[in-house]
Order: C-alpha cells, then sequence, then structure tokens
C-alpha cells in the first residue's frame, strides 16, 4: 500500500522585545527565578493588561515578510486551561482575529525548485512560565519569568508532504525571523519551538486522522520524531487499528513518542474574548512605516551578493545564511573593495573553515573583518603569497597582532627581488643536471618538479609567478 | 442547549456532589436559556462587536518600568524554595 504523509506545524517565537506583553517587566533570559514579574503577570486579581506595541509591530513585520494579509483590526481573546505556570488560569491569545492571516513562503525543494507553503495565521499571544520537576519528589518548582514574554504563533497550512519539506520550511522560517530581528531564534532557549501535526492516508482519499507531537525543540529531533510518528500510524493501520486524534510527547533520548491523553481530556479551552483588551487597530500609514523599515531578506541578499559584488550562486548562498555573515562581509569589502571575489573566498572558505573547527560563530571572531581585509591587502600587493596568508591567517586566529606585525615578526615577505629568485633557481639547476637535461630534451612536466623546488628553498617565500617565469626562461639555456 | 454540570466543574477545578450538580444544574440551563433569547434577533448586516466599549486600546512603549520585587511578592505564596513557587507535582 502507498501512503502520503500530510504535516501542518505550529510554530511558537518569542518576540525579542525588552518587556513582556502586557506588562513592563524585563524579557531578560537566565536571570534569577521569579525577579521579573509584577502582579499583572503573577495573575493577581484587578490588575489590567497594557499591550506592548512593539510585540505587535513586530508580529506585523513578519506577516508582511511572508506576504500575508494584516488585519488592521484584530482582537485578543482567553484560552482557558489549568496549570501552574499559568497563573491567570487563562492565556491572553487572539482566536478568530488575528493581526496575521494567509500568509507563505516558498521552500526549496530536493529537485532544485520551489514548493509553496501557505501559512494560515499568526496570532499574537504571551508565553506561560516555567515548571521543573527533575530531582524533585512530590513537588515541582514554578519560575515565572517567562510568564507574558509575548510569542507569535505562526500556523502552516498542512501542505508539506515530508520530514524533510517539514525541516526545509523551519528552516527557512527561522532564518527569515533571524534576518527580520523579530526573535532571538534560539531553539535551546525555547525561543523558537514547534508542535507537529502529522497525518497519513492514502493519495485520493480523505486526509488521516492527525496526532500532534510536542516538545520538538532542534531540527534534528523534528525531523526524527516526524519519522517515528509516520511508521507509527502506517504500522497501526496497516495492522487493523486507528489512529486517535491525541498529543503526543516525544522523547528523543528513547526515541519514541508517548500518548499524553489526560491533556486530551482538557482539551476545552473555552476561548471567549478578552474583555480587558479592546481591539488592536493599527492604521494603514502605521503599516506602511513597519513595511518601509523592513531590512533586506536573504533572497535579496543572495541577489545583490550576485550582481553588486560579482559572486558565484553558491558563496552568495553561503554568504547570506545569517546576518551577521551578510554584515561581515560586507564590511570586509569595504575595507578590502579592490577585490569582493576573494574577500568571499577568504571569509567562506578561511575564516569560516577556521571558526568551525574551534566551534565558533562569526559573532565570535577573534578576527576581525578590518584584520582580515589587512591580510587580503598584504596578498593583493605581493607582499606575501595566498599560501604564506593562510600561515598568517592562522596566527591572527590566535594572537592579536595584525597582518603586517606578524609578516614582519616571522620574516614571511615575499621574495619579488629577481635577483634574489635567479640565485636560488641557479642553485637548484647546479644540484640537479639530470633533470635540467630531461626538460632541455622535452620533458616539460619537470617544470612542477623545479617550482616545487625553488619554492622550498624559499620556504614557500619567493613570488610564485615570479617563479615561473625566470624558470622557464633560465631552463632553455 | 444543555450544560454538563459535571464538566464545566471538572474544567474549572471546582469539586461538585452529585446534590450539588442536581441543583446548579437546572439554575445554568435557565441563564442559558435567558441568554439564547438573544440568537432569535436578526442580525443580517451588523457588525461584530468585538468589544462592548468603543474604545482605542492603551499602548504601552517598550521599556522596562518594573524592578524586581520579588520578596514582596511571594509574601503571600504558600510554599518558596530558593524563589521558587513550590507546587505540588504536575507532571504525567
Amino acid at each position: 500500500m502507498s501512503w502520503e504523509v500530510v504535516i501542518g506545524l505550529e510554530v511558537h517565537v518569542q518576540v525579542n522585545s525588552k518587556t513582556k506583553a502586557f506588562c513592563g517587566c524585563s524579557t531578560e533570559f537566565g536571570t534569577e527565578p521569579n525577579t521579573q514579574t509584577c502582579p499583572v503577570c503573577l495573575g493577581m486579581p484587578g490588575q489590567l493588561p497594557v499591550l506592548n506595541m512593539e510585540a505587535a509591530k513586530k508580529t506585523a513585520l513578519t506577516g508582511l515578510a511572508i506576504n500575508a494579509d494584516i488585519n488592521l483590526e484584530s482582537k485578543f481573546d482567553r484560552k482557558n486551561y489549568f496549570y501552574p505556570d499559568l497563573p491567570k488560569g487563562y492565556q491572553i491569545t487572539q482566536f478568530p482575529l488575528p493581526l496575521v492571516e494567509n500568509g507563505y513562503l516558498d521552500i526549496p525543494t530536493k529537485d532544485g525548485g520551489e514548493k509553496r507553503i501557505g501559512i494560515t495565521r499568526i496570532h499574537m499571544e504571551e508565553d506561560a512560565g516555567k515548571s521543573m520537576h527533575e530531582g524533585l519528589d512530590g513537588v515541582s518548582h514554578i519560575d515565572l519569568n517567562r510568564s507574558g514574554v509575548p510569542l507569535m504563533e505562526i500556523v502552516s497550512e498542512p501542505d508539506m508532504r515530508s520530514a524533510d519539506e517539514a525541516i526545509a520550511y523551519l528552516k527557512q522560517l527561522h532564518q527569515l525571523i533571524s534576518f527580520l530581528d523579530v526573535s532571538g531564534a534560539n531553539m535551546e532557549k525555547g525561543q523558537f519551538r514547534c508542535d507537529a501535526n502529522v497525518s497519513v492516508h492514502q493519495p485520493g482519499t480523505p486526509f488521516g486522522t492527525r496526532a500532534e507531537l510536542k516538545n520538538l525543540n532542534s531540527f534534528r529531533f523534528i525531523k526524527q520524531a516526524i519519522e517515528y510518528e509516520v511508521i507509527r500510524q502506517i504500522e497501526l493501520i496497516e495492522d487493523g487499528g486507528e489512529v486517535v486524534q491525541e498529543t503526543r510527547l516525544y522523547d528523543s533520548v528513547k526515541g519514541e513518542s508517548r500518548s499524553m491523553r489526560s491533556k486530551e481530556e482538557a482539551h476545552d479551552y473555552r476561548y471567549f474574548p478578552e474583555p480587558d483588551l479592546p481591539p488592536l487597530r493599527m492604521s494603514r500609514d502605521e503599516l506602511e512605516a513597519i513595511r518601509a523599515a523592513m531590512p533586506e531578506l536573504p533572497g535579496q541578499l543572495r541577489k545583490r551578493f550576485e550582481t553588486e559584488y560579482g559572486l558565484s550562486p553558491y558563496d552568495a548562498d553561503v554568504l547570506s545564511q545569517t546576518r551577521e555573515l551578510a554584515s561581515f562581509f560586507e564590511a570586509l569589502v569595504a575595507a578590502h573593495p579592490a577585490d569582493p571575489k576573494r574577500c568571499a573566498n577568504w571569509l567562506a572558505n578561511e575564516l569560516l573553515g577556521r571558526l568551525k573547527e574551534k566551534g565558533m560563530d562569526i559573532s565570535d571572531s577573534p578576527v576581525s573583518s578590518q584584520r582580515l581585509a589587512g591580510l587580503l591587502e598584504r596578498i593583493a600587493d605581493n607582499t606575501i603569497s595566498g599560501k604564506i596568508a593562510k600561515d598568517v591567517l592562522d596566527a591572527m586566529m590566535e594572537a592579536d597582532d595584525d597582518a603586517d606585525a606578524i609578516i614582519e615578526a616571522k620574516g614571511l615577505k615575499q621574495v619579488s627581488d629577481s635577483g634574489a629568485i635567479d640565485a636560488i633557481i641557479t642553485e637548484i639547476m647546479n644540484a640537479n643536471p639530470d633533470q635540467v637535461a630531461g626538460y632541455r630534451g622535452g620533458k616539460d612536466k619537470l617544470l612542477g618538479f623545479f617550482v616545487g623546488q625553488v619554492m622550498k628553498a624559499s620556504k614557500g617565500k619567493a613570488n610564485p609567478g615570479m617563479v615561473n617565469q625566470r624558470l622557464q626562461e633560465l631552463l632553455k639555456g | 442547549m444543555e450544560i454538563d454540570v459535571k464538566k464545566v466543574a471538572m474544567l474549572a477545578r471546582i469539586r461538585l456532589t452529585d446534590d450539588e450538580a442536581g441543583e446548579l444544574g437546572p439554575q445554568m440551563n435557565n441563564i442559558i436559556g435567558y441568554v439564547e433569547q438573544l440568537a432569535s434577533v436578526n442580525t443580517d448586516g451588523v457588525e461584530p462587536t468585538a468589544h462592548p466599549h468603543d474604545v482605542a486600546l492603551p499602548q504601552r512603549i517598550d521599556v522596562v518600568t518594573n524592578t524586581n520585587r520579588r520578596e514582596s511578592l511571594q509574601s503571600c505564596a504558600p510554599k518558596i524554595e530558593s524563589g521558587l513557587y513550590v507546587v505540588p507535582k504536575v507532571i504525567e
């Protein structure tokens, strides 16, 4: 039997505003527990929420970036459930009339094409606090610093047909969110969290019953969890069973999921309009101001790198992966404008390679764009060869010295003096009379041998172009 | 519309005896019946009401205004440990 997989994703993104959605408490991560709370986010009676407009603007900006409709009037609702990390007993969210509706994202497919994934809606809501259970006997501990932190919930259409497509969508969305600077988007810190709705059916028949997978906090686990769920459902159906609509928790250690049935029982959120918040109205002018502040997005950046700097599509893609990397590249080109392609090569291959070995990110690079540009200048003016420059870059990774100081201290200056190069060549020719005779007898390939010997004798400092040229002349005899 | 009193009580985490449920059920259904009269009003062409008062949404700029008041805010909590609220175990 052939089965088709249907996946829809709900992504919760923490908005990177300084304060919470409905009160003036800080949203800083990793501080002492319960030091960033107030009567509003603790759910004390009689406290009134006041909307943080920064959160609304960032949600609208995200909506514009996915080509969605922005509702100039949207409203807030209460979603009611009991859990100790939700002190009010309800979450403020948007139910029938969210701020953003009907968007999409185009994702790359394996055959090099594109596929459009619909985004049903993005609504604003607030995060819950954090519960801790580990190592505790019969009790749980609650930290409410996160209670009330603004979230956007980004809900996709059930348009994905494989775990790989789901991951491609999530990576694309993650990159977009990072470029828009609307969230820290750090998955380990819970700033970008994913729930997956998964079902299987036979092509041509209605969609199957779906299960919701929760607790997915890395791209790798999301892929594993979806793949596990697909197999579970197919086996269940083929054995004559039926998929039940339920929430399942994926255990990344065991590599399996289990049902959270008790949560199902309480799945009656009794939404009703939030009486404490009048509708959110945004004017056309406000919306246009948000649109005008839209930063350059990855696709636009990639195209500009190709046309403005003549980069290959591959380099342009690598250098537009993150905002930080793209800014580093542009700062590097500004400091070494003569050769943007050299900038791209040295950044994408040499510096990124060295950072990767150290497990570092471009933002922690010990070599700044200015220092790297200083090195590239010395290649451009033939002070050092590209090969020596790699050694200089190694040294720059370990010390704060600039390229010139390292070249000077280690005596790495390239020898471009023809007298000095001729002297080395003569010495090598005298030491290898057989090879000289061979070359003169027509074995052209021996040129490579001589180049190697001369470079070795000069400890790599001889100007390779000049070595080639002088060798060919002197070997003629 | 018939109200399932036991279910409503469970969702609200209110413990009801059978006697109480038996007494409250008809009362709640009375209230629902009263409100249901609204369904007989013709609302064709009427915009849904998002909020009873036509007031502008108060807006806040994104500046931290609250400082750490943990000690006083936690003074009414039944149990605290290392700055964390202690509650009966909630995980499944």
